[in-house]
């Protein structure tokens, strides 16, 4: 908090208004218009609309689809932040370990977060192409047929690789962040008490990096809620047979594609309060970190 | 090093050669697939070295390409991209520089309200809001228009949140020495303020430039003309329509292509790319 301080009533606000009327125009206004539609169910061609309530959100928890859409988004959102944070986190220690080389690969490491999430659907949709990808034909060398176009299960991996690829710089700089603020001394009075690199990992570097990690999991899993949409709508659209259609996805495609708005709407706001939540999370974690 | 094992230390590039090769293989796969031959992906498995025919392949993409598909050239959708990532860096920045500086040098009533209104924007992803938020646009004839392309996307509250940890950091002396020496507060700003945060806007704007390059579903649905086409989105345009022609070597340059600025970007500033990352998540 500022002690000094101008004093100017008009000024402050002119300051703020172009911000505020983005916010209002393109962000208040539609979330208020998907809590309105959300009660409101519309016919096939747009002409009556009817006020039903909470038809739309009954009606969405007794859809096989939609519930279907609820788990493949909870394993899909825990293993792409899983699979992020653990390749992260070995990038990291094995970084910090190597101080003198820890430019070169921290550079090697850091350059995916620069890979647009379609376009890294793109790229590994290529590299598992079931007919010339080259990850098919070394697993089909050792006797698995991997096929995502019609497998399920391996839509699924297939998506959760794409999607923690372009991930892994970020936590990975995180960790490294991490890492080099808990004190020298800490390990080196624990190497002298005789405890061996993966004691002093598990007892001393993982508990003082917990902060960083929690951290890193609201975020990748925000990340993983919200972002992939570009993934998927690049490489499985959802499929096949459901599979990989998690929630953002499947809000687009019941809005724009099936024009359903009232349930595309009600959708909208179960992901708004999911976000409101993980959001306050965030928040007073950061606010926790700020008082150390 | 607590101590010298060097076994741990092998390991450990070990472990790192391997994780940057993981890491890598998209990339390699895709560089060395947009040198090739269209017919040389017919039969069996991708190529994994490079064919001659890098040359062919990128000047066609960025002077006409895929015409059979109706995409632009590739060149024009990048050019589409870089007015897009420039408005939103800069149109986030100014505008969050100036709120920050709004909410921490002033006292004025609805100064909390203003700030969760700000915050609300953390709450409301694209990607949730995404009927309504369209219908907004093309309500206000924005579809197909620059301004429709940057403008809604141009709130952001860890802009705002970062700038206003930046000002709070700034000592309460310099304002008052402004103030005596009779300096408004728009001078101050302009003179004073911006002058001394000017590497956290740098570092704000790398981020951001990645940002609004790499923007896909919103692009994706408000620009249905071919010539408003951003390179991250027609892309995907391009390898629809590659089902039943699968021209990989055109596709894979193309993303060769839209991976480049952004990854230029980071490589270059590398340092001001992590300073600007760890510092607005805080």
């Amino acid at each position: 908090m500022k002690k000094v301080v101008f004093n100017n009533k008009l000024l402050p606000l002119l300051l703020l208004a172009p911000q505020l009327i983005v916010t209002a125009i393109f962000f208040l206004w539609p979330a208020g218009q998907a809590v309105w539609q959300s009660f409101l169910r519309e016919d096939a061609f747009g002409l009556k609309t009817e006020f039903i309530g909470l038809g739309n959100y009954k009606a969405l928890f007794k859809s096989p689809e939609y519930l279907n859409s609820f788990s493949v988004t909870l394993i899909f959102t825990v293993s792409v932040t899983v699979v992020t944070m653990v390749f992260a986190l070995l990038m990291a220690v094995a970084v910090d370990r190597l101080i003198k080389s820890e430019k070169v690969y921290t550079t090697l490491l850091i350059w995916p977060y620069a890979v647009a999430p379609a376009v890294a659907g793109i790229l590994w949709w290529f590299i598992f192409n079931p007919s010339i990808g080259i990850l098919p034909y070394v697993l089909r060398q050792l006797g698995i047929n991997f096929n995502w176009i019609f497998d399920p299960t391996d839509a699924m991996i297939f998506v959760v690789i794409a999607s923690a690829w372009s991930r892994i710089s970020y936590s990975f700089l995180f960790f490294i962040a991490g890492l080099q603020s808990i004190p020298a001394s800490l390990r080196e009075a624990a190497a002298i008490d005789g405890a061996g690199p993966v004691k002093r990992f598990f007892t001393i570097t993982l508990p003082l990096l917990s902060p960083t990690t929690f951290f890193l999991m609201v975020v990748n899993l925000v990340y993983a809620l919200f972002e992939t949409f570009a993934v998927i709508d690049a490489t499985t659209l959802g499929g096949p047979a459901q599979s990989t259609n998690i929630l953002v996805y499947k809000v687009y495609q019941d809005g724009f594609i099936g024009q359903n708005l009232g349930s595309s709407a009600a959708q909208s706001v179960i992901l708004m309060a999911i976000v409101i939540l993980l959001t306050v999370i965030q928040f007073r974690f950061v606010e926790k970190k700020v008082a150390y | 090093m607590v101590e010298n094992r060097p076994f741990l230390n092998v390991l450990a590039h070990l472990v790192l050669i391997v994780g940057v090769a993981i890491v890598a293989l998209p990339v390699w796969v895709a560089l060395v697939a947009s040198t090739h031959a269209s017919n040389d992906f017919l039969g069996g498995v991708v190529p994994m070295w490079f064919g001659d025919q890098a040359w062919e392949n990128y000047s066609r993409m960025l002077n006409s390409g895929i015409s059979t598909s109706g995409m632009p050239p590739v060149g024009w959708m990048m050019l589409n991209s870089l007015i897009m990532a420039l408005g939103i860096a800069v149109g986030k920045i100014a505008i969050s520089v100036l709120s920050a500086f709004a909410i921490v040098y002033f006292r004025f009533p609805f100064r909390m309200v203003a700030f969760w209104i700000i915050f609300s924007t953390l709450m409301l992803p694209v990607e949730v809001r995404i009927v309504p938020t369209f219908q907004v646009v093309a309500d206000l004839g924005m579809l197909n228009t620059y301004p429709g392309l940057i403008v809604p996307l141009i709130a952001s509250a860890t802009a705002t949140f970062l700038f206003r940890q930046v000002f709070l950091t700034m000592p309460d002396e310099l304002t008052e020495a402004a103030r005596i020496d009779g300096a408004g507060p728009l001078k101050f700003f302009w003179d004073i303020l911006l002058p001394l945060s000017r590497t956290n806007i740098a570092a704000l704007f790398v981020i951001m430039f990645i940002y609004g390059w790499n923007q896909y579903l919103w692009p994706l649905l408000i620009t249905t003309g071919s010539d408003m086409y951003t390179i991250v989105a027609g892309i995907k345009r391009m390898s629809t329509v590659a089902d039943t022609d699968p021209q990989w070597n055109y596709i894979m340059a193309t993303a060769v292509l839209a991976m480049l600025p952004p990854l230029l970007v980071v490589i270059f500033m590398q340092r001001l790319f992590v300073k600007g990352l760890v510092e607005t998540e805080k």
